[in-house]
């Protein structure tokens, strides 16, 4: 049974896999990050290349067509999407993977109900349904093509445990009692679920989300590959169960590494509804506008800016403006620097992605830990768009950010506040920092806006 | 039969330690870049869609597995595509930040 090819085959699996983990470890540095895409790339790439030719392979033709609309299809979107629809990016595709696992689980039960490895396709099947229900609705709570607050719905605990237990009944009969026509309810009853455990999730806590869902993800595929390595294709299980659960253990450390960057726990962030209750009794006062003219001279004649940007600089691509701007301060002997909160934008990095794009240069970013306890020597503080990370209710006992660690810009001299509207953040709650006697208004759209005060700059 | 469920657990159970530990002293400026990295890697499971529908014998057992080897290939080259922006955006704000 094992041919000269079917060696072949699996040696480069090996070498794959090798590959793939080098690819990992080169992506956690930020040095060797761009490196490391390209090994992993490598990897696939033979790795895919090497079943396609494996021997007794056949619907060839349907194969082939599959991976021409598949791949050519995610390649175009993936190239074509706005920087800033990066995040939701991620969740689709991963949604993908997910549903990708779910369908190989379902041809391995209609091929074989019998023995320890349906039961794994069942597990597969569970995991990956729950992975890409999640993420669709995640990508289009960040599209915004579904409101991205929380939508909670009563005793969303006992029936979202139900429907699950329903899920896994179904399932299990379907195995056990040999029943295939089941198994439609089975993955309609997973789907259901996916759907109402994403839903009551508000949108700032999506970074977690898709980073769980992509974790979970790679251990549906491990259980498909657990499946399949008593297949025809033994060893294609094998690279499936790596890959995979590499995937599942490093992508569940980085959601618990990014769930600590909010402060908040996993099961907090899935079961707690954020940005859902109604805070009573918001900040009171009056917001105090600004005009660019005014703002500019502030900044001109202060020591130190200190910039702090957020998801309305993502939306309106300002960062180039925003270098302008730091670049004119500097010229009039202004020390500019940039805080950076972890989770500001929608997902950790997010600022230092798009202000590198710009070309700032790295030693101007600072981390909240690095640069919190500066704010109150600080002059100025140009807040642009950004508003539940700069939000000082979080410190505040009761209130639905209670905890989340913040920039403390409000103990800053000045505060100027960037904003399209008067509008609450993502998390849907009042910003306490804009009624503040320190903090001063700036309407209008982060690309206009920082337009304005490089205007005013040029002509002072 | 059962060897071969054997012998993956124990594969399955090194290679979480070795995910655990690849990526245990990562900077959170890179939670992102990691993250779509790794979405690209699950990718893998294009690998299983070729296995599924090249074994397939029914029609439903075909059409199943071309959805799954259709969203497979979906996240093999999204998943590349959205890392490598991210990752391209890094290399220029290195370029950026050695300029005077």
């Amino acid at each position: 049974m094992t041919s000269i090819a079917q060696y072949i085959v699996d040696a480069v699996y090996v070498v794959a896999i090798i590959v793939f983990i080098l690819g990992l470890k080169a992506m956690s540095s930020p040095s060797t990050a761009r490196r490391g895409i390209v090994y992993a790339g490598a990897a696939m790439l033979i790795a895919v290349v090497v079943t396609f030719l494996s021997p007794n392979l056949s619907n060839f033709a349907w194969i082939a067509l599959g991976i021409a609309i598949g791949g050519g299809g995610g390649y175009y979107w993936a190239k074509v999407v706005k920087m800033t629809a990066m995040p939701q990016m991620v969740a689709i595709f991963n949604g993908m993977g997910g549903g990708a696992a779910a369908a190989i689980a379902a041809v391995e039960l209609l091929t074989s109900m019998r023995g320890a490895t349906a039961y794994l396709s069942v597990a597969g099947a569970i995991i990956g349904s729950i992975s890409i229900s999640g993420s669709v609705i995640a990508f289009l709570k960040l599209q915004d093509w579904m409101p991205s607050k929380a939508i909670v719905l009563p005793a969303r605990q006992v029936v979202n445990f139900a429907v699950l237990i329903i899920a896994v009944g179904f399932g299990i009969y379907a195995v056990g009692w040999l029943h295939a026509e089941y198994l439609a309810l089975f993955y309609t009853f997973l789907v259901l679920y996916g759907i109402l455990l994403t839903l009551p999730i508000g949108g700032a806590d999506m970074p977690v989300v898709i980073s769980l869902f992509n974790a979970l993800t790679g251990i549906a595929v491990g259980l498909d590959g657990f499946a399949l390595v008593n297949g025809p294709l033994g060893d294609a299980g094998y690279a499936m169960v790596i890959a995979g659960v590499l995937v599942g253990a490093a992508g569940s450390l980085l959601t618990i590494l990014m769930a600590r960057a909010m402060n908040r726990s996993v099961g907090n962030v899935f079961f707690g509804a954020f940005g859902a209750t109604e805070e009573t009794g918001g900040p009171t006062g009056t917001l105090r506008p600004i005009d660019a003219t005014d703002a500019a001279v502030l900044m001109e004649y202060a020591g130190e800016v200190v910039i702090a940007p957020g998801y309305g600089m993502a939306v309106a691509q300002a960062q180039q403006k925003v270098k302008e701007l730091a670049d004119l301060l500097e010229a009039k002997g202004v020390t500019v620097k940039f805080a950076i909160h972890p989770v500001a934008g929608r997902m950790p990095g997010h600022m230092n992605v798009l202000l590198a794009e710009a070309g700032i240069s790295y030693d101007k970013l600072f981390d909240r830990d690095e640069i919190n306890n500066e704010f109150p020597s600080v002059d100025v503080v140009l807040v642009i768009g950004a508003n539940d990370v700069v939000n000082p209710a979080a410190r505040r006992k009761g209130s639905p950010l209670e905890g989340m660690p913040i920039l403390d810009v409000d103990k800053a001299k000045t505060v100027i506040v960037i904003k399209r509207g008067k509008g609450k953040g993502f998390a849907g709650i009042e910003n306490e920092l804009f009624y503040q006697d320190n903090c001063r208004m700036l309407y209008g759209d982060a690309q206009a806006a920082v337009g304005q005060l490089v205007t005013a700059l040029k002509q002072s | 039969m059962a060897a071969d469920l054997w012998t993956a657990l124990f594969i399955a159970i090194l290679t979480a330690f070795t995910g655990y530990e690849v990526i245990s002293r990562v900077p959170t400026l890179l939670h992102t870049p990691l993250m779509s990295g790794s979405n690209f890697i699950h990718g893998i499971v294009l690998v299983g869609g070729i296995v599924a529908l090249g074994f397939a014998t029914t029609d439903l057992e075909r059409a199943v597995g071309f959805v799954a080897v259709v969203m497979g290939a979906m996240n093999v080259t999204g998943g590349y595509a959205v890392t490598e922006r991210i990752l391209a955006m890094f290399d220029r704000a290195k370029k950026g930040g050695t300029k005077p």
